[in-house]
């Protein structure tokens, strides 16, 4: 008999611990938005919450935290989850704004709420980095080479095209061991954008994405990972973040570009690459700005995005994101350069402006 | 007087009952909610590739197209690896450690061994690129292309990053859990069945092989399963010194992928819905080969269990 009530009991401690459990759970849950749902806020604190793309973030920090300077009662957060999850993060609507390395997708504009702004806020570059002894940056690199060499059809570095462009350099009879991004990357994604730009037989069998199925080479996670193989496989080549290789020094190529030129990647070829497209670029600036023209635009180059609605639900959140972003694309290009980013040129920020005075609230534009 | 005391006695026991059930049922709870959510997940990709997925051997995000033979052939192989390396030499460090090596060596030994348990992954990882491979690369890989090249294990590029650094990280990785488990268990072999071996005249090595192993094998067993879990869901590491090509290839000098490691790798800039659904489905494929994986080894562990033991029969 007892036996049969301590079961009922046990069953019953089971349910009130269970149930315990899941309010709990939902109120956390509560919780957690509470803040950034602040509306009703006493102390008139405005929170902003942003996620993605994780190459811009050192700047975006420096960006929060500057401007918390000039504006205290504007909290902003920005969380470095890739841009895969910025883009999730403002079509399920769980940010204010999103940070993606790659304009969004017809098919997931589509899925949003409404339409939804691109911003671009830097502009980013990859460069081709190798591990060859006694040859320093400055290697010449055609689009039909880099191509080429990534599908994996020239295997030797003293391969008849790359010595015909490279005059007086002295080119090992190695192999070349290529180094691509394993995890999914923003980089990788404007590398293959320029490789499928450049290379018909790339964008047939290979193709433009954040992580794709590479013809040859060893896979390597982050920057530093790509950056770690190639200075460890002698005949290693590889490509990387300009900010990634002025900071650790390595040697880069010189590309040739539209214009026919070998053009070394730094900041004011990247910016070039940006003000050479603006020509071409449509209304809502979701394009790639690989092979740009221009005497001095470096070849591989993309912008970086923040996402924001144009059409922003509360009022007072959207009023500020819309004056932060002002803010950035002016006062905040200032500190682009020192973290190894490249401004925007003059004439994408005065299409950038057009569009954030496009920000409205029930048809009311909210930056004045 | 009585009764209430004998009441109150029975209450304590159903509660603590009900407390320590509910802490099992957690456990299954949490199990098929895991299982659950990975089915779930995984439906877009299995109303596409079906079983496909598991015999496909394409893992292209661009073109929607994904099969994950190679990663599961990939975790099975480099954790196989791992143990071929680890089993004997956990072996014989948890053998020196319990029976043969002097007081003053045991206590700092064992700490040591501990203390390669405590290493991040990531720590393992770093060396791997920049210790290991190299080493692999320029040593290994020639050396045993050299002398054992006409198998087809050992033929190809020298890279160094590959399935054979992913091996060895693997086995220094869980050599320290399998070693600390079996050396308990050695030492809980009672004192008697040594005695009962050295009184018939048994040499130390003979003691060892015939009483105290057999005794402690089903422990043994045990601490090997930990080791292999440990392998399989190993993430980090394994990443870093692989080389993150998924393919089928015999030879253990060649790039390859694993389940865990691919997941690690695309799943935070999975932008389509095939391809994170693709990586949910690589998920739900590890927790079946782990499964089956602990079955096998269940089933292996009652067998033994089931053996006589003691020295056991020719």
């Amino acid at each position: 008999m007892p036996w049969k009530k301590s079961k009922g009991i046990m069953v019953l401690a089971m349910v009130l611990a269970l149930l315990v459990l899941a309010t709990a759970c939902g109120k956390s849950d509560e919780a957690g938005k509470g803040p950034a749902g602040g509306s009703d806020g006493k102390a008139q604190t405005v929170y902003l919450n942003g996620a993605g793309a994780s190459f811009p973030y050192p700047l975006y920090s420096k960006w929060i935290s500057e401007y918390n300077k000039v504006a205290p009662h504007v909290n902003i957060d920005y969380q470095s989850i890739g841009s895969g999850g910025g883009i999730k993060g403002i079509i399920e609507e769980t940010v204010d704004f999103a940070g993606s390395d790659a304009p969004m997708k017809d098919e997931q504009m589509a899925r949003a709420r409404g339409e939804i702004i691109h911003i671009p806020t830097v502009i980013g570059a990859v460069v081709i980095t190798y591990n060859l002894e006694g040859v320093n940056t400055g290697l010449k690199l055609t689009p039909e080479v880099i191509g080429n060499i990534f599908l994996g059809k020239i295997k030797k570095w003293n391969d008849p095209a790359i010595t015909a462009i490279n005059p007086g350099v002295e080119l090992p009879d190695k192999e070349i061991a290529v180094v691509h991004r394993s995890d999914g990357s923003g980089t990788t994604n404007i590398f293959t954008d320029y490789l499928s730009s450049t290379s018909p037989e790339w964008k047939e069998k290979v193709g433009t994405g954040t992580a794709v199925e590479w013809p040859v080479g060893i896979g390597a996670k982050g920057n530093e990972g790509v950056a770690g193989t190639v200075k460890q496989t002698p005949g290693g080549i590889g490509y990387v973040e300009l900010a990634y290789a002025v900071q650790n020094q390595l040697p880069y190529a010189f590309i040739k570009n539209l214009a026919g030129k070998f053009v070394e990647p730094t900041l004011d070829t990247t910016t070039a690459a940006a003000a050479g497209a603006v020509a071409s670029m449509p209304e809502d600036m979701r394009v790639s700005i690989v092979n740009a023209p221009g005497e001095n635009a470096y070849p591989i180059a993309g912008f970086t995005y923040l996402l924001l609605y144009k059409e922003q639900m509360d009022r007072n959140k959207g009023t500020e994101l819309a004056k932060f972003l002002w803010w950035a694309v002016h006062d905040g290009e200032a500190f682009a350069k020192d973290l190894l980013y490249a401004p925007l040129p003059e004439n994408v920020r005065q299409r950038v402006e057009a569009r954030i005075k496009e920000i409205n609230y029930q048809g009311e534009p909210l930056f004045k | 007087m009585q009764k209430p005391s004998h009441q109150s006695r029975q209450w304590g026991d159903a509660v603590f009952r009900g407390l320590t059930l509910l802490a099992a049922l957690v456990m299954v709870g949490l199990i098929l909610v895991i299982a659950l959510q990975l089915i779930k997940g995984s439906q877009p990709a299995f109303a596409r590739f079906g079983l496909g997925f598991i015999t496909g051997s394409r893992w292209d995000p661009v073109h929607g197209d994904f099969g994950s033979l190679p990663l599961v052939y990939g975790t099975v192989v480099s954790s196989l690896i791992a143990l071929i390396i680890a089993v004997p030499l956990s072996l014989g460090i948890a053998i020196y450690l319990a029976e043969l090596a002097p007081q003053r060596v045991r206590a700092p030994l064992s700490f040591l061994v501990e203390l390669l348990a405590a290493i991040p992954s990531v720590v393992y990882g770093l060396w791997g690129i920049f210790v290991l491979v190299p080493w692999i690369r320029t040593s290994l890989e020639p050396f045993l292309h050299r002398f054992l090249g006409w198998l087809p294990f050992f033929q190809g590029t020298f890279y160094g990053f590959g399935m054979l650094a992913a091996g060895i990280i693997l086995a220094i990785m869980i050599t320290p859990t399998i070693s600390a488990v079996s050396r308990e268990v050695l030492l809980a072999v009672p004192v008697s069945q040594r005695e009962a071996m050295l009184a018939l005249g048994a040499t130390r090595w003979e003691t060892i092989k015939m009483a105290v192993l057999p005794y402690g094998r089903s422990g043994i067993l045990g601490a090997v399963i930990l080791g292999l879990g440990r392998a399989i869901g190993e993430t980090m590491a394994v990443t870093m010194v692989i080389g993150n090509r998924p393919q089928v290839s015999p030879s253990v000098f060649e790039l390859a992928q694993t389940i865990a490691s691919i997941i690690a790798n695309e799943f935070s800039e999975a932008f389509d819905d095939l391809h994170l659904s693709a990586l949910v489905m690589a998920g739900l494929v590890l927790f079946i080969v782990t499964l089956l994986l602990n079955i096998i080894a269940r089933l292996l562990v009652w067998r033994v269990a089931r053996a006589p033991e003691g020295m056991s029969r020719e």
